[in-house]
């Protein structure tokens, strides 16, 4: 939408960066952002609740749900946002705001918790939701051939597995390139 | 017209949003705002006034609360509600998946980096 006309027009785009509890998504989100990750708060009343429906919270209890995000001006015109997700599963009402619109998803995935993957990537496949596989390779944690990793993953032979490191800026770059090919893949 | 003195420093979020919950226009997260010019500063207040001067350079949604310390779901209803009085100007929200125009642009942003 563009109301204006007028005005320079601005383009925005979204990558989701999933994951389970403490798999490096803010650390993701930071390593190729242009500002520090900032937090943006959502306040839901109870699991169903439509979280503006902002008239129910002055009696009923609330959560606040604190998204993590950076940013990339990739042009003059074009900004490139990454929305870390909450890692806990209590916030799932939140995930259909986050992946509507997105390009893609990168799932952080941590060799020794794997099975921390497999709601997000239910919730992934349910929403056609390009992403991928991104291992992020904790100091100590074993390697395992990328065919054992599909198999215990039950990851489509499609969706691309990946390894990196969440710290490093060129990594998290490039686990970003290969989403948006990934993406571009799957698009008509 | 002023608001009175005694206003307080924090008000409820369904307050600030006289009571209102839902937008017209849904706003995505990534959705950018962007007001052209400080002359209806003068004349706000309060939660308006503070996202006018953030919107002073296109801003998303989510960095507008953020920004501001306020819930997201308070800044869309202030967001729309500023929209509607032309205030702000929105740009760019995608109801759905980006097209390929837009993946290709970002990929060629991604790889100049
Ligand atoms: N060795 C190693 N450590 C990492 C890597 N990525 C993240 N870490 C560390 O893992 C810890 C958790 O990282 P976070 O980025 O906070 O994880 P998160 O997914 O945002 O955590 P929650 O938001 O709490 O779910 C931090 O101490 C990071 O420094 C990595 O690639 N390698
Ligand atoms: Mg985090």
């Amino acid at each position: 939408m563009d109301s204006s006309g007028s005005e320079s027009a601005s383009a925005s785009a979204k990558i989701v960066v999933a994951g389970g509890f403490g798999v490096g998504k803010t650390t993701f989100v930071g390593a190729v952002s242009e500002i520090d990750p900032l937090v943006t708060e959502a306040v839901m009343t109870d699991a169903s609740a439509p979280h503006d429906d902002l008239s129910l919270a002055g009696d009923k209890a609330t959560t606040t749900v604190a998204m993590d995000f950076g940013r990339i001006s990739l042009t003059s015109d074009l900004v490139l946002y990454l929305f870390g997700t909450p890692g806990q599963e209590r916030f799932w009402f939140m995930w259909d705001d986050l992946v509507r619109g997105a390009i893609g998803a990168v799932l952080l995935a941590d060799t020794r918790r794997l099975d921390a993957c497999f709601a997000p990537m239910d919730f992934f496949e349910d929403r056609g939701l390009p992403y991928l596989v991104a291992l992020n390779a904790f100091d100590g944690a074993r390697r395992f051939d990328d065919a054992d990793i599909r198999d215990a993953m039950e990851l489509p032979d499609a969706t691309p597995l990946l390894t990196c490191d969440a710290r490093r800026r060129g990594s998290a770059k490039a686990m970003l390139v290969s989403l948006v090919e990934h993406a571009l893949a799957l698009t008509p | 017209m002023s608001a009175p003195g005694s206003r307080p420093a924090r008000v409820r979020p369904y307050a600030i949003t006289g009571g209102r919950t839902r937008t017209r226009v849904a706003l995505a997260l990534e959705t950018l705002v962007h007001t052209d010019g400080a002359a209806e500063l003068r004349t706000l207040s309060g939660e308006r006034r503070t996202i006018c001067e953030l919107c002073l350079r296109p801003i998303s949604v989510a960095e507008v609360s953020a920004r501001a310390a306020l819930p997201l779901g308070v800044v869309r209803v202030l967001l729309d509600d500023m929209a509607g009085a032309g205030l702000v100007v929105l740009h760019g929200a995608t109801a759905d998946r980006p097209d390929r125009a837009l993946l290709e642009r970002v990929l060629d942003g991604l790889q100049r980096l």
